[in-house]
């Protein structure tokens, strides 16, 4: 975590706008959802429907009130998507496991056709693909590259402190005994419902402000179509390739989700040039990856936290 | 992590390298995922016609073309990585990205970067208003012209616009923004032909369509017009035989109008018709060229020779005529050397192809003709219609002009809004055009000379 920070700031524009932007605004997704599936234990596979939650909410607040300052906006679309989490999440008090998953689909898709059909939301573009405000804090523009990368690492950082310490919390404590053994956290007194919908709450809030980082800060677009089942899908895989209920797994699971696959696509077209078939490529690199995460997934069920962990112990165990 | 990082940037340094007189198009292509049909065609098409030029001419005016791809799977995210990626390239001419969502996400930044962006047939309908968007190009078709022109062939269908008052039409669209996007216009054209229309959504992906077709056989149109896209083309096809629908009755937009749609369907898509910019065929001069110049030495795009000359593919060709063409039009002013983005969307604002021009590319009847203008960058491009005999295309009607006049306050209130929001100033077109019309004419002279 604290690597990011130093993050050496020199680098080409396209190390900051086409890799490490969209790298922070998912990892910070796979936090959101690590709260709750890592943490909570409750499976969603509804992270999409938030991010596109926060992300619109942004945009429309932004367009009506355009004098909140962008700072009040993103947190305000972070409120607006934490109330959804939690209208989304009272199936878990009754539903667990994969019958809490397959309802929390019915939030993704609740609010892809909700987009596609209230004009309003998409301020009643034709084309229901609308473009985002410009970042400016206090006068201080954002827009250009490293700017832009900044501002997702300010947001990021800050968010990420802000999990930090709330897993060390009581609060805390009760997700993680609430995932463990429920009735157990019951009788020692662990208001589950209450909970439950608080970790459907504040994984939503962190999910939707990464929706407005990766609107805002990376595509400068939105359209409903960018917030599908796939991205859901690959917010999941994030985190149970990072490592369940560990912080460093979102980041270490977005890096090998979002920045893996694009190393490999570097490395195949310098080695094979550019008259080289994409699509044959991209394939390629589907396949090397696949074989990738099921290789980690068998040396590491526990993910790629786990590996770094037994890894680094094995140095010292050698240094000592 | 952080090493990898650095060995992935370290490589995309080493990726640049410029050499002399070499014109790039950076490709954001997709051969991979569900709209693979649509970007094997266009982008090896487009591919194709750069290669002929370079074999066959030597490059533009002694300007070789040059390209690279990266893969999309026509996602947006992947676009914009895509962009920023290529970005860098020396001598880039246009990008292509044949992609709504792309082409959105672009627009700032090719602005910034003083780019071309070219969206053939699709786009964003108020960049047409080039006074608002002066780097993006929605060439020969938007989607409200798409429309005019489909109610007009409606119109030459019926025997006369003036007969479609009292018929009703009934829009089967696709269940997303692009299948919505026509709504207003229809409700708009339908005011003014006086005829009824019923818009009837089918769900994404659009593979169960029996309810609608049920209304639709309740309501008895006078013609369906199909505003699908992938699997639900040829469904609908499939479910209005089933229903006892006449299949040519039913009217394809331009992403209904591929071999991609009508084959799935067998014998349902016989008599099917759909609009296009481009007839299908081989038998262009143009396209019989590709064949003998690129693809009989074994430097083909296509990996299926049988798909030289259908929608797609020709649609791909168009695409490197018109860029092509404004490169050369762009050096006849700038001279004959690598031009920079901005004198290339000079030779866009100036691609003035007439009839005789086409016939001389060897495109005549391939398509009818382009005038792109600083205000207009769409360039009142023709659409013709044709019918599927059940193994492939035939053009059963004219060259139509959709009504531009009638559309046009509607694309300039739209851009004049983004204006407003952006806080933009609209170009001064006619200043402009006045400030460089000595070097145009001679210009063109120029240009004609070196297309003979």
């Amino acid at each position: 975590m604290i690597a990011l920070g130093i993050v050496p700031l020199v680098g080409t524009s396209y190390l900051y706008e086409a890799i490490l932007t969209p790298f922070l605004a998912l990892a910070l997704a796979g936090l959101g959802l690590n709260l709750l599936t890592g943490y909570a234990g409750l499976l969603s596979l509804g992270s999409a429907a938030f991010m596109a939650v926060g992300a619109y909410a942004a945009f429309n607040l932004s367009l009506r009130l355009p004098i909140l300052p962008l700072p009040v906006t993103i947190f305000a679309a972070g409120l607006v998507a934490a109330l959804a989490g939690v209208i989304g999440g009272l199936p878990a008090l009754r539903l667990r496991g994969f019958y809490l998953a397959v309802s929390t689909l019915a939030v993704q898709f609740f609010v892809a056709w909700a987009l596609n059909r209230i004009g309003w939301l998409s301020n009643d573009s034709p084309s229901g693909i609308v473009t985002a405000p410009r970042l400016v804090v206090a006068g201080i523009s954002f827009e250009d590259a490293r700017g832009r990368y900044l501002f997702s690492l300010a947001v990021v950082a800050l968010l990420t402190f802000a999990a930090w310490r709330l897993v060390r919390s009581p609060t805390g404590r009760d997700l993680v005994a609430i995932r463990d053994h429920e009735t157990a956290a019951r009788i020692t007194g662990v208001r589950v419902a209450r909970t439950k919908l608080l970790a459907f709450g504040l994984s939503s809030f962190i999910v939707g402000v990464a929706g407005v980082l990766w609107a805002f800060a990376y595509l400068r677009t939105l359209e409903p179509a960018g917030f599908n089942l796939d991205r859901s899908f690959q917010i999941l895989f994030i985190v149970i390739i990072g490592g369940l209920g560990t912080l460093r797994g979102a980041f270490l699971g977005a890096g090998f989700i979002v920045v893996l696959p694009l190393i490999l696509a570097r490395l195949g077209a310098a080695i094979l040039g550019d008259g080289f078939d994409s699509g044959t490529l991209e394939m390629c690199q589907r396949i090397v990856l696949g074989i990738l995460i099921v290789a980690v997934l068998i040396r590491e069920p526990a993910g790629l936290t786990a590996l770094l962990d037994r890894a680094v112990g094995r140095l010292r165990g050698r240094a000592a | 992590m952080r090493a990898a990082l650095l060995a992935g940037a370290t490589l995309l340094g080493l990726a640049g390298g410029a050499r002399a007189d070499e014109q790039h198009f950076p490709l954001q292509s997709y051969r991979v995922g569900p709209y693979a049909a649509g970007g094997t065609g266009f982008f090896g098409g487009f591919i194709d016609y750069l290669n002929l030029i370079n074999s066959r001419d030597g490059g533009v005016n002694g300007v070789k073309l040059t390209w690279s791809e990266g893969e999309t799977q026509y996602e947006v995210e992947r676009g914009v990585e895509v962009y920023e990626r290529l970005k860098s390239r020396p001598g880039i001419a246009a990008w292509n990205p044949l992609s709504v969502g792309i082409a959105y996400a672009m627009i700032d930044r090719i602005t910034a970067d003083k780019v071309p962006l070219i969206t053939i047939n699709h786009g964003r309908t108020d960049s047409t208003d080039g006074r608002v968007f002066p780097y993006v190009f929605p060439l020969l078709l938007n989607p409200y012209s798409e429309t005019s022109g489909i109610v007009a062939y409606l119109g030459t269908r019926a025997g006369g616009l003036d007969k479609l008052k009292g018929k009703t039409i009934a829009v089967l669209y696709h269940g997303s923004p692009y299948g919505k996007e026509t709504i207003p216009i229809y409700e708009k054209l339908a005011k003014t032909y006086g005829f009824k229309v019923e818009q009837i959504e089918v769900p994404h992906p659009g593979n169960e369509q029996q309810s609608q077709w049920l209304t639709i056989r309740r309501l008895r149109p006078d013609f369906v017009v199909l505003r699908g896209w992938g699997v639900m083309n040829p469904v609908a096809l499939k479910t209005a035989q089933k229903t006892g629908f006449p299949v040519d009755h039913i009217v394809g937009n331009v992403w209904s109008n591929s071999e991609e749609d009508a084959i799935p369907a067998g014998d349902a898509a016989k008599g099917y018709v759909a609009i296009t910019t481009q007839a299908s065929g081989t038998e262009y001069p143009v396209i019989q060229e590709i064949v003998r110049k690129v693809y009989e030495p074994g430097n083909g795009n296509l990996a299926d020779k049988k798909r030289i000359g259908s929608v797609y593919h020709n649609l791909g060709v168009l695409n490197g005529i018109l860029n092509v063409e404004a490169v050369r039009i762009a050096q006849g002013r700038f001279g004959k050397r690598t031009l920079t983005g901005d004198e290339v969307r000079w030779g866009f604002e100036h691609l003035r192809l007439d009839e005789a021009w086409v016939a001389e590319l060897g495109a005549k009847g391939l398509f009818h003709s382009i005038n792109v203008t600083c205000a207009n960058h769409e360039g009142e491009g023709r659409v013709t219609f044709q019918q599927w005999d059940g193994t492939k295309w035939k053009v059963v009607s004219d060259w139509i002009a959709p009504d531009w006049a009638s559309l046009r306050p509607i694309i300039e209130a739209s851009s004049t809004a983004y204006a407003k929001e952006h806080g933009l100033t609209p170009r001064d077109c006619a200043a402009e055009e006045q400030a460089d019309a000595g070097a145009r004419n001679t210009a063109a002279e120029h240009a004609s000379a070196e297309s003979r």
